[in-house]
């Protein structure tokens, strides 16, 4: 799975602010849906491969994205390709049918979800978790004034992504130390793989509490007393890379409105 | 002087407990001093730790007699913060008290917590680093550091905060011994320049020989008071304790088991030596 993979690199893409990927991905991701004919779809297929190169990461990352949900994909194409009513009836069994609208339906889904893909995919590729935890925090901020806790939103959210590979290490070891006493993972019926699993998890849960008792302990001692009343340490802050992105995107979508009522 | 620390008749009963975890503890540490505080498990260590910096809150158990005052501030809910600004605590777990994403981001979380502005973080997290000598890892995840690493990071979120009292609550016993000795050595080199306080909590002897001053606890009472020297010959008591007995002594034992007579003194393992190379010296 690439979700959450980072590659450090220093390209253009790289060094926009955290806020601008990540609004701009989710703007993307809805423009996608304006494309509604060739023309579109090749310009925002054209768009999204030339980030690629300005990013400088390679299209194996991307495939591999892909592949993770291949089934996902797969399955959607075919649903639209068989049960889409309409145009030309080209070929029919029973209720299966396939018609030149069907066939059409079926490209366009495909072509979405692989833009899409792409998208959130050189989001994550580009741009650190912690850069993406600040880039919430600051998006969210308006919401600070209907009594949402965003600060002690956004330090969960960074506390969870710094305990990641700590208690990825902890799971590994925890699955070794329960092979060792003879706990057999991952085989046997579905029932059986279950239950290898509690001699897992119950340690892994009991660990995260203390491992949060003392993270909190830590954080008294060293005197945080809550969200208010803090600085902060890193800032975000916008240049000229985001100021072309933003006018690349409304470009797109100017162009996109004309060319899909043509 | 006056006493930076000062602990009088202090019990304390944790909830449910049977006894209390601390039966009538009194000290004083006086400013530029290096105390050690050593004891079996259980003995109280931590829960005298927890209570000079207020953090065994009353959910957790009662104070049930005396008091303490920290930097001539008394502990109480009025001034339990402004405490925690004079003392910074290293915990045991290196992984679990890493709180930021990044080393110069758990170095400057003390200080985002105190409001100081920006410009002055990014200039004291420097200055932090370079004083533990760990510059080279401001942008480091705390996955790809060592455990001597991560205690030499919370280290440096002590310096940045400036406290006068470094509290080492069994700081290095999840270390290797030459991430050990990197912690100690650091800590020493911190007392010196910057006349700090240091009150340790362990279970090393090589880290309690440091000090000026030992202070040996068991079932929550103060059991013995001294320096090193005295503390550390008294090999009998100390075994007793639950405690190692020190290299040098453990040698001067199996000497005298032999029929050669040594000192009652205290030696280090050097003073140890140059003691041998001159015992059978006929110049």
């Amino acid at each position: 799975m690439l979700l959450g993979r980072y590659i450090p690199g220093n390209s253009p893409v790289h060094q926009l602010d955290p806020r601008t990927k990540l609004l701009g991905c989710f703007y993307y991701i809805g423009i996608v849906f304006l494309a509604n004919n060739w023309i579109t779809y090749a310009l925002l297929f054209v768009l999204t491969l030339g980030l690629l190169p300005l990013a400088r990461v390679r299209l194996g990352f991307f495939l591999r994205g892909l592949r993770a949900i291949m089934f996902l994909i797969l399955f959607t194409v075919l649903l639209q390709l068989f049960f889409t009513t309409g145009g030309h009836v080209w070929w029919q069994w029973g209720w299966l049918t396939v018609t030149s609208k069907g066939v059409l339906n079926a490209v366009y889904i495909l072509c979405r979800l692989v833009l899409i893909i792409f998208a959130s995919t050189l989001l994550t590729l580009t741009t650190q978790p912690l850069g993406l935890a600040d880039a919430v925090e600051s998006i969210l901020k308006p919401l600070k004034k209907i009594h949402v806790p965003v600060t002690e939103l956004a330090l969960m959210l960074s506390i969870a992504l710094r305990f990641v590979p700590t208690l990825m290490d902890q799971t590994t070891k925890t699955m070794n130390a329960q092979r060792a006493r003879g706990v057999d993972f991952g085989s046997g019926g579905p029932i059986k793989q279950l239950k290898s699993i509690v001699p897992l998890f119950i340690p892994l849960f009991v660990s995260a509490f203390s491992m949060a008792d003392d993270l909190a302990t830590a954080m008294e001692a060293r005197g945080f007393r809550g969200g208010d009343g803090r600085t902060r340490y890193r800032a975000l802050a916008y240049h000229r890379g985001d100021v072309v992105a933003a006018i690349l995107l409304v470009a797109v979508t100017v162009v996109l409105i004309v060319l899909r009522t043509h | 002087m006056e006493p930076v620390i000062n602990i009088e008749d202090l019990s304390f009963r944790y909830r449910d407990a049977e006894q209390d975890a601390l039966r009538h503890v009194s000290m004083s540490i006086q400013p530029g001093e290096w105390v050690a505080i050593i004891g079996r498990n259980g003995s109280g260590k931590s829960t005298l730790a927890g209570n000079i910096i207020g953090l065994l809150e009353p959910e957790r158990g009662q104070v049930t007699s005396g008091h303490v005052t920290v930097s001539g501030l008394p502990l109480d809910d009025e001034h339990v913060w402004d405490i925690r600004d004079h003392v910074g605590v290293v915990f045991q777990n290196p992984d679990n008290q890493f709180v930021g994403a990044t080393v110069a981001d758990d170095i400057a979380f003390g200080m985002e917590n105190r409001a100081v502005p920006r410009e002055e973080m990014h200039e004291r997290v420097a200055a932090a680093l370079t004083a533990v000598n760990m510059s080279d890892f401001a942008e480091r995840e705390p996955a790809r550091l060592s455990g001597g690493q991560k205690q030499r990071v919370a280290i440096a979120g002590i310096v940045a905060q400036a406290p006068d009292i470094i509290i080492l609550d069994e700081a290095t016993s999840m270390l290797d011994p030459a991430g050990r000795r990197e912690v100690i050595d650091l800590v020493t080199q911190l007392q010196h320049e910057r006349h700090m306080t240091v009150l340790s909590i362990t279970h090393d002897l090589s880290e309690a020989a440091r000090a000026d001053r030992i202070i040996m606890l068991a079932h929550g009472e103060v059991a013995d008071v001294g320096t090193p020297a005295e503390i550390f010959t008294r090999g009998h008591e100390l075994a007793d304790n639950g405690l190692d007995v020190p290299y040098p002594e453990q040698l001067k034992a199996a000497l005298r088991g032999r029929g050669i007579q040594v000192p009652n003194e205290y030696f280090t393992e050097k003073g140890l030596v140059d003691y041998l190379w001159t015992l059978r010296s006929t110049m």
